[in-house]
């Protein structure tokens, strides 16, 4: 029996954050209305002509910057095919000079995965078929929507350097946190400014030759690569163990039936007669602003995970890894580090961090760190309880600010008066004779049950850190 | 006929308005356009209340710019906001640009009155204005011989005088050829020296839009009107153009020019004697002129006929009937896309979008496109050498005069030589200028050539301006 080795080589097309397109002054923006960021430039008008956008180049410098690539003179091309969204039938890309070449990324365990080149091109139009199947030739029509037309991307390729669809999916991961990390992107990619394709093959282990590739698309999250990936791989191991052959193509991931799916061949045989465009002059950044672009890069999320590995005392726990990737990759790990730097425990702030912060990202970003910083004290202080804490945080999440000792308060988390803790206690022993006999007689479980009773008694205004050391003492 | 000269400064000082001119122009076309139809379209009601802002402007005591009040004929692939554009082809039939191409809206701040679109080869490909899908042009000289082309239109407008002037396009010759034909003057300036943003591209790495007219000195009067940076056109030069009707009166008194052969030889021999006369009184106006021979412009043609139609079969492809102008239905996206474009585009357009496709194909775009471009180097790499020898050099324009309609319209590669002489200032991106020099055998107009390197315009029409001088 063969043992397999799969291959899989990357394509990330990254939209950029520009304020303008990349060859015209109209707005990039998702979500408008259909057609209104448009110009006789993004529509294919006859006589208009392309100019680069500035802030696009810069953008697409940072992202060859930061994934360690040569920034290169580089030059774009036409690509030739007719479709409706492309609106000149042609689309500006950058082919054999591209800007950005040799990179490298490194996975978080430290995998490291060549980056062949991040070139710049101009996204097209979008399309929306009107009519029973959704395919382009059986619809009654489609409507173009060309907002999008021009839109600047980085289109980012791999090495053909990872062996499992885990590393893919760290790859794509580790490199939407560069995106945003450099400002280029927000990464989103179920808004499509962030779309993966996926080259998938397998080859018998030891083998040196590479194995026929396929290209999957339509991977619209991080899931579905993964999933998209280990069926491919499968796919490709039955067909060449029953004898078969893998055909070089483009398969398509359909989400809901869990299975990649052959395009139509006539889509593939396009010969795109790549040529120079005559409309652009060559693009060929001086060292100066290479210069400033590199220096101007601000913290890797590699480089933010150490700043939390180091605030833990260097040695995570696997759960503390894990909270540390979900905290960089959301952005919270300003929140984790503000609140260590105020003196709150740091692995208290990246467990709620990574937890209760994280569940409601949109309203983590916005969260006063300082008042994440001093409820946490205030918990490890013993002023508040777990409970407690976890209540206000959601209170201040949710309220999008907030003085955290206000909120205590208002909630009724004051904490105690030490003699009325001990006042509460001697009512429920009063009121629970047997339980408590019990109890001193060693019945453990029975703790729970005192414990539950003078949080209801007192509204949970009890800490129950206090409650238990007190039940023990009576104990003795 | 007045010169665009005389006329901007008679309306400049008030003794005539530009509503009177423009009124005389705009009843002249009504009148004998039908013998020639050099135009496609005239703009009426837009050229009267450009004149009556002109006049206002005058009235006002505000500067009307320096071209006030002048009728200005534009190739219909200038794109003209509200009005339709056609590029003589049916596939644009109809469609109205929501935009002004840049030339458009320097002339109309220069004061200009734009009279109408003209006349064209289909997408400016073709040398004779029969590939306009809306009738042939007429020379005025003698209405049974072309005009020349793609500008043919523009060429014969000013040549017929409803226009002293008129903007063309020059992708191989496309401004120089009709105007030899059509015994006007007519200029190509150095790539990126007029903005291209707006002209309908036919071959992006050649275009260049200039001026027709009927003196040396209202060509440059229009050239120094529409040259300078646009930021729209990327491959527009940054640098601010030397105004060059200051110093078109300097002549040519020691100045070095080249008689080439090879932009000689090969054409008609009443031609040739033309420019061997006009290089004569060059001679005898002062200049050095000796002969010389470039002979990599012999190659020039070849790498032509493949880069161009390479160009133009991507520049092309938006017409595909989605977005605008022709739209024939079909089954399919596809059989709409081919529909739309059997019906939409000419036989020359046909033939040249599928040997610029076969150029650009896997497989043979290095042999082709790539061998072209590199030809295309040696050209350039030739024109340097014999700049440094001389200033400018001298040849024909065409190598014969304006021929019968119809005589080559079945023989492509007849009509592809009428541009053997035009092209290699097309591939090197060089100004060059034609001027009416006497006639040939047949008594139709001769056109001798005056090319200079790069930014060489206010030498070009110095020496243009000593042709002129001593034409027959």
């Amino acid at each position: 029996m063969t043992e397999w080795e799969t291959v899989i080589g990357l394509e990330v097309h990254s939209e950029l954050a520009t304020k303008t397109k990349l060859f015209c002054g109209c707005r990039n923006a998702f979500g408008d209305e259909p057609n209104v960021n448009i110009c006789p430039t993004c529509i294919g008008l006859p006589g208009a002509l392309p100019v680069l956008n500035e802030q696009a180049v810069e953008l697409a410098m940072r992202i060859g910057a930061s994934l360690h690539c040569d920034i290169r003179p580089s030059e774009f091309s036409r690509k030739n095919y007719f479709y409706p969204d492309q609106a000149k039938d042609y689309q500006i890309s950058q082919y054999d000079l591209p800007l950005n070449v040799d990179g490298w990324l490194d996975l978080p365990d430290g995998f490291r995965v060549g980056v062949t080149r991040a070139h710049m091109e101009e996204d097209t139009g979008k399309l929306t078929h009107v009519g029973a199947s959704g395919r382009i030739n059986a619809a009654d029509h489609a409507l173009v929507d060309y907002n999008r037309s021009g839109v600047p991307l980085v289109e980012i390729v791999s090495e053909p350097d990872m062996r499992t669809s885990a590393q893919a999916r760290a790859y794509a991961s580790e490199l939407r946190g560069i995106l945003v990390a450099t400002g280029a992107s927000d990464g989103r990619m179920e808004e499509g400014s962030m779309r993966v394709d996926a080259n998938v093959s397998v080859r018998p282990a030891g083998s040196r030759e590479f194995g026929t590739r396929c290209e999957i698309k339509n991977l619209n999250s991080l899931r579905s690569l993964g999933r998209a990936i280990d069926y491919e791989v499968a796919r490709q191991i039955a067909l060449l163990e029953s004898g078969g052959v893998v055909a070089q193509e483009t398969r398509h991931w359909d989400e809901s039936a869990g299975r990649t799916e052959a395009l139509r061949s006539k889509e593939e045989a396009n010969d795109y007669r790549y040529f120079p465009e005559p409309d652009l002059v060559p693009l060929a950044p001086d060292a100066a602003w290479q210069d400033r672009v590199r220096g101007s890069l601000g913290p890797m999320p590699a480089d933010r995970r150490a700043v939390l590995v180091a605030a833990l005392g260097g040695d995570p726990s696997a759960a503390e890894v894990d909270q540390i990737n979900a905290v960089v990759d959301l952005g919270l790990d300003g929140l984790v580090n503000a609140a260590s730097d105020a003196g709150a425990p740091a692995a208290l702030a990246l467990v709620r961090a990574a937890n209760e912060v994280a569940a409601q990202s949109e309203a983590g970003l916005r969260l006063d760190a300082a008042a994440f910083a001093s409820l946490l004290t205030m918990e490890a202080g013993g002023t508040l309880s777990a409970t407690q804490s976890k209540a206000v945080l959601g209170a201040l999440l949710e309220r999008g600010g907030g003085d955290p000792a206000a909120v205590a308060k208002e909630m009724g988390f004051e904490a105690m008066a030490a003699g009325s803790l001990a006042a509460v206690v001697d009512e429920v022993v009063a009121a629970n004779p047997g339980e408590w006999a019990r109890f001193l007689d060693g019945d453990d479980k029975l703790m729970g049950f005192f414990t539950g009773k003078v949080m209801e008694a007192t509204a949970k205004k009890a800490n129950g850190k206090d409650v238990a050391a007190e039940l023990r003492r009576r104990r003795g | 006929m007045t010169t665009a000269v005389s006329l901007a400064a008679e309306v400049r000082s008030g003794a005539r308005s530009a509503r009177d001119v423009t009124d005389e122009a705009l009843a002249a076309v009504a009148a004998n356009d039908d013998r020639f139809h050099t135009f496609l379209d005239v703009m009426e009601d837009e050229a009267r209340a450009q004149a009556d802002a002109v006049d206002a402007a005058v009235a006002a005591g505000r500067d009307p710019g320096p071209l006030a009040g002048v009728p200005v004929a534009l190739k219909d692939n200038l794109c003209t906001r509200g009005f339709a554009t056609t590029c003589g082809s049916r596939i644009l039939e109809g469609w109205r640009p929501p935009y002004d191409a840049t030339v458009v809206e320097v002339l109309r701040r220069a004061g200009a009155v734009a009279v109408g679109k003209t006349n064209m080869d289909e997408f400016a490909m073709g040398s004779s204005t029969e590939n306009s899908a809306f009738g042939p042009t007429r020379n005025p000289r003698c209405t049974e011989k072309v005009p020349g082309g793609s500008s043919g239109g523009s060429a014969a407008a000013v040549a017929a005088g409803f226009a002293p002037l008129g903007l063309g396009s020059d992708t191989g010759g496309s401004i120089r050829q009709p105007a030899a034909l059509c015994g006007v003057v007519g200029m190509k300036p150095t790539y990126g020296r007029v903005s291209r943003y707006g002209l309908v591209a036919f071959a992006s790495s050649l275009d260049q839009i200039g001026p027709f007219a009927t003196t040396v000195e209202d060509a440059a009067l229009l050239y120094d009107a529409i040259a300078g940076h646009d930021p729209m056109d990327s491959t527009s030069l940054p640098s601010t153009p030397e105004p060059t009707l200051p110093g078109i009166g300097k002549g040519v008194e020691g100045m070095r020019i080249g008689l080439c052969r090879d932009l000689v030889d090969g054409c008609a021999a009443d031609v040739a004697a033309r420019v061997q006369e006009a290089a004569d009184a060059l001679a005898a106006a002062g200049a050095k002129v000796e002969e010389v021979s470039v002979p990599e412009f012999s190659y020039g043609l070849s790498a032509y006929y493949l880069i161009a139609p390479a160009e133009a079969s991507s520049n092309l492809a938006r017409y595909d009937g989605v977005r605008y102008g022709l739209r024939v239905d079909g089954a399919d996206v596809e059989a709409m896309n081919t529909a739309t474009r059997t019906a939409g585009f000419g036989a020359e357009v046909k033939r040249r979008v599928m040997l610029g496709t076969y150029a650009l194909s896997a497989g043979y775009y290095d042999a082709y496109y790539a061998q072209a471009q590199r030809v295309r180097t040696l050209v350039m790499q030739a024109f340097d050498r014999a700049y440094q020898s001389y200033d400018v050099l001298l040849g024909a324009t065409a190598p014969t005069t304006a021929f019968d309609l119809g005589a080559k319209v079945d023989d492509p590669m007849a009509m592809y030589m009428n541009d053997v002489c035009t092209i290699p200032s097309n591939l090197s991106g060089h100004p060059a200028i034609s001027v009416p020099f006497g006639t040939g055998e047949d008594g139709l107009p001769v056109g001798v050539q005056v090319l200079a390197p790069a930014l060489g315009e206010a030498m070009l029409f110095r020496v243009a301006r000593v042709v002129e001088a001593h034409a027959p």
